[in-house]
């Protein structure tokens, strides 16, 4: 017999993270907010919460947990050894970081003039979805809504990456190579007590 | 009357590979699982009934049952 713990308020913030990416469809500046995604479990490993955004509060994972498991679309299949390997978790962290500064890069070269405005969201880093219909109107300063498009085409990639690994295998497969989880768990590894 | 050693499953966790998500955390219904460190799960072994739910949702699968004496 399975004894069903009692539910919390964090228990519920997958209905956060789905209506982030909702909101991304409707104007693009919401994508500002998953800032808080990237700045919270890195603060919450370096303050001492060690592991706590994802055994507690991602919402995401939940999502996942929810799709693949109470709903079963999910296979329930392992995961293959390499995507669980530290050399792989690892790389795709750098992958991912390096991506990522590529999308301020060209946030930066909005800001000086450089570059231009462009109003698409960019999937799987390689295929350029057009996105104008959520693009902020002409009052907002051009770099704020291409940092806004660079960061939901990476939330949003990653969503998918996770949605295609929950089916494949089992339901919180993105949790093994999440870049936030491997860098907070480095962060974790280092402050651990010695000894 | 000899009293005959049983043998029972306890969780055992590949904490070389663990990446820490908590899963396992979730569904033990006997709260005998934690992430030690923020590293590692871990499992008290005196509290595990052996059941195997933290092994199935384990998204890395880590988490092996073995048998143990006891």
């Amino acid at each position: 017999m399975t004894v069903k713990a009692a539910k919390h308020w964090y228990d519920y913030l997958w209905i956060l993270s789905t209506l982030y990416l909702a909101l991304g469809f409707v104007n693009i500046l919401f994508a500002w907010l998953g800032l808080l995604c990237f700045f919270i479990p890195l603060l919450m490993a370096l303050l001492g919460k060690e592991k706590g955004y994802c055994n507690r509060y991602c919402g995401r994972g939940q999502l996942f947990a929810l799709l693949g498991g109470q709903l079963g679309l999910s296979r329930n299949r392992p995961v293959p050894r390499w995507l669980k390997s530290r050399w792989f978790r690892y790389a795709f962290l750098a992958f991912f970081m390096t991506t990522f500064f590529l999308m301020l890069l060209r946030t930066y070269q909005v800001f000086t003039g450089a570059g231009n405005l462009r109003e698409a969201v960019t999937l799987l880093w390689t295929i350029q979805l057009p996105w104008h219909w959520a693009a902020p109107g002409t009052g907002v300063t051009p770099w704020v809504a291409q940092f806004a498009f660079g960061f939901y085409s990476v939330m949003f990639t990653s969503t998918v990456l996770g949605l295609v690994t929950m089916v494949l295998f089992k339901p919180r497969s993105w949790c093994v190579y999440c870049p936030m989880g491997t860098m907070t768990q480095m962060i974790c590894q280092v402050k651990r007590p010695k000894g | 009357m000899t009293v005959q050693s049983r043998k029972r499953k306890k969780a055992a966790v590949d904490q070389g590979h663990c990446v820490a998500c908590g899963c396992c955390v979730k569904v033990c219904p006997r709260g005998a699982i934690s992430v030690a460190y923020g590293c590692y799960a871990q499992v008290d072994e005196s509290a595990c009934v052996g059941c195997g739910l933290c092994a199935k949702a384990c998204p890395a699968d880590v988490i092996e049952m073995k048998e143990v004496e006891g």
